[in-house]
């Protein structure tokens, strides 16, 4: 883990491509983290607001008629009932007490479906730091209701009206804030993604799913799964649930958003499936599979689920697809919905749209046998914020 | 032009140098001809012409707003260096983009496209030394400056690497945030003036937008001033773009003049 963290790469991917205001920032970060991320004081607290604030270990649950319609044993790992509704809260408590350890006075965060804004919001409240959230315009529409929790817990919401108003724009607004006022505010940033070591803070923070789950399924079932599978944006709630896992013998399963279809034009992709479709690139400090045209302009990405809709991924997910450790693939919009649907009325479950993108690949994977016969779905978060959405779809 | 050759002819008439910046395509190629011309006319001493880019996380409103209007109108990679090789200037060309557009197409044959249209220089804002072994290995083969920045919050170690490593002159942020223009100059900038000592020219970037301004950095040990977001404003307004920005250009290199 030492060794892992002075490297600022996985393989060929990752980096720090940030402005050389930004770089002394970078390095105090690496230093503390790695000064508090083994501190027993540190861990103690963490774990503390993990179990009584966040309601951790969430349960992994054996899904029986969901498992009995798609023909494989089937475990949810309940990230949807983690305080928030989502796996989001790991991540942000943990960064904003290291930011709270590094006596910095401000929080500030992208979000895109808004649940990393929330759970910045709820963390922000808990420790009384200010915080302030940068958000798609686009996305303050779409996902409407989670900038009123967010504004309930006092945390100010910032629309951005450039670019495509999605979350990639939400990312360049919040790093010029952070160029801005470096020496008294910390990025949370909200994925695996960004210069180092945000992928690798990221990463462990989650981890805490994975790790929970080894646990769990030897309690269940005496053995790990064939298969872990889990939705991909930026790739946090997939590293958290995967890494604990990657030595050992299971097949890890990445679900981009296939969107609407594979086409893509000079300005934009119908889908956000970046691994899958990606190339190598530099964005948002890091270099990874990015969704460009030709001349390296970043495409607009498009998902049904706005915690998706991200034209890159984090740069480990880049380097673990490149050696075949793990599997990149997608479901469709439509395909989402579907396996929404059945959640909702076979296990009385409403899952994010964005989790549902990889009940979507099971259901499509099963029948192959890929999977083999006991797989854990990460369902990272639940789907209130998602009502609008789908109820609009059904009309 | 070579960049280090424009300074030694600065320093031998003891001027600073006026390095001004636009967006090439803003908003459009045949507009940024007619605005270069208008800029040398008012004396800048190098152009920096920006290669627009989707997601400038560098840039503030201004220059963002730019690079829309000349993504809008056109401007790629291939049309930028034939626009700049059909150039008719005779000071330094300096080319500023971020890396993924040089990642794209090749780092080394984008620097010989620098090269072949008349490029002397590349700016990078979001590659720091860390990362920029490669694309320093092809500038140093081809023979062009690859200019590195140093900001407030860059520590005296960090100075000695990116001072090491760069070459042309070095970009002085003016500032902590993005590209925009002010109208006063930060304490924070004659303290990085001074505390960054070295033989290799040092241009203040970052918030300048008047003759005034210019004075005062160069008074402050300053051998050049860059100035963006001040000439884009004009570009934006769409009036009387070359006359206006002709006249700023003068005034920027008037108050630079004095030393
Ligand atoms: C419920 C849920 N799942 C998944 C994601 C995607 O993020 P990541 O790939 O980082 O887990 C989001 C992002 O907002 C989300 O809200």
């Amino acid at each position: 883990m030492k060794r892992e963290l002075k490297s600022t790469k996985f393989g060929k991917y990752g980096g720090q491509f940030v402005p050389e205001v930004l770089m002394p920032a970078l390095e105090e970060l690496t230093e503390q983290y790695e000064n508090y991320k083994d501190d027993p004081v540190f861990n103690e607290e963490l774990n503390y607001y993990l179990k009584d604030f966040a309601g951790r270990p969430s349960p992994l649950y054996h899904a029986k008629r969901l498992s009995k319609e798609y023909g494989v044993k089937i475990y949810l790992k309940r990230e949807d009932l983690v305080h928030g509704g989502a796996h989001k809260l790991n991540n942000t408590l943990g960064q904003a007490l290291l930011a709270r350890y590094m006596r910095k006075k401000r929080i500030i965060a992208e979000t895109g479906a808004g649940q990393h804004g929330t759970a910045c919001a709820m963390a922000g409240a808990a420790f009384g730091i200010k915080t302030e959230v940068y958000m798609g315009a686009k996305d303050t529409v779409r996902q409407r209701m989670n900038v009123y929790r967010m504004e309930l817990m006092g945390t100010k919401v910032i629309p951005v009206k450039s670019g495509s108003q999605t979350l990639k724009d939400a990312i360049n607004e919040a790093m010029r804030d952070w160029v801005a006022n470096v020496e008294t505010t910390h990025y949370l940033i909200g994925s695996v993604v960004g210069p180092h070591p945000f992928p690798t803070i990221v990463r462990d923070f989650q981890s805490v799913i994975g790790k929970e789950t080894r646990t769990q399924i030897m309690e269940k079932e005496g053995r790990f799964p064939d298969s872990i599978v889990a939705c991909t944006g930026g790739g946090s709630n997939a590293m958290g649930i995967f890494h604990p896992f990657i030595e050992d013998d299971v097949d890890l399963f990445a679900v981009e958003a296939g969107g609407s279809g594979m086409k893509v034009t000079d300005k934009e992709a119908l889908h956000s499936a970046t691994l899958c479709t990606g190339e190598d690139g530099v964005l948002h400090g890091m270099r990874t599979k990015v969704l460009q045209n030709k001349y390296g302009q970043i495409l607009e990405s498009s998902s049904i689920a706005a915690g998706l809709d991200y034209a890159g991924v984090g740069p480990e997910l880049a380097y673990l697809a490149d050696i075949g450790r793990l599997k990149p693939c997608n479901s469709m919009d439509a395909e989402a919905l579907d396996a929404f649907n059945d959640l909702c009325m076979l296990e009385g479950i409403i899952p994010a749209l964005e989790s549902s993108h990889a009940v979507a690949y099971v259901k499509k994977a099963a029948a192959s046998g890929d999977l083999g016969d006991v797989v854990v779905i990460n369902l990272s978060g639940r789907g209130d914020k998602d009502l609008e959405t789908v109820m609009g779809m059904r009309k | 032009m070579k960049i280090s050759e424009k300074f030694r002819e600065l320093k031998r008439k003891k001027e600073g140098a006026l390095i001004a910046y636009i967006c090439a395509g803003d908003p459009s190629p045949d507009a940024t001809k007619e605005y270069v011309t208008a800029l040398v006319r008012g004396g800048a001493d190098i152009i920096e012409l920006g290669l627009p880019f989707s997601d400038p996380t560098a840039d503030g409103p201004t220059i963002q707003a730019g690079i829309e209007r000349a993504l809008d109108g056109g401007m790629t990679p291939d049309v930028y260096f034939k626009t700049v090789g059909s150039l008719r200037v005779h000071i330094p060309l300096v080319v500023m983009t971020y890396y993924n557009i040089i990642f794209k197409r090749g780092l080394e044959k984008f620097v010989k496209d620098c090269v072949a249209s008349g490029i002397s220089g590349i700016i990078v804002p979001d590659l720091p030394p860390e990362e920029s072994g490669e694309l320093a290995g092809f500038c140093r083969k081809h023979d062009v400056d690859l200019i590195f920045f140093a900001a407030p919050t860059t520590t005296g170690e960090r100075i000695k690497r990116i001072l090491a490593e760069g070459k042309g002159f070095i970009y002085l942020v003016a500032r902590l945030g993005v590209t925009g223009a002010r109208t006063d100059v930060a304490s924070s900038t004659r303290e990085l003036i001074q505390r960054v000592k070295t033989t290799t020219p040092k241009a203040v970037g970052f918030g300048i937008s008047n003759g005034e301004q210019a004075a005062q950095i160069i008074s402050a040990g300053a051998d050049g001033v860059i100035v963006g977001s001040a000439f884009v404003d004009i570009i934006a307004s769409g009036k009387d773009v070359p006359a206006r920005l002709e006249a700023l250009a003068r005034e920027l290199k008037e108050g630079a003049r004095i030393s």
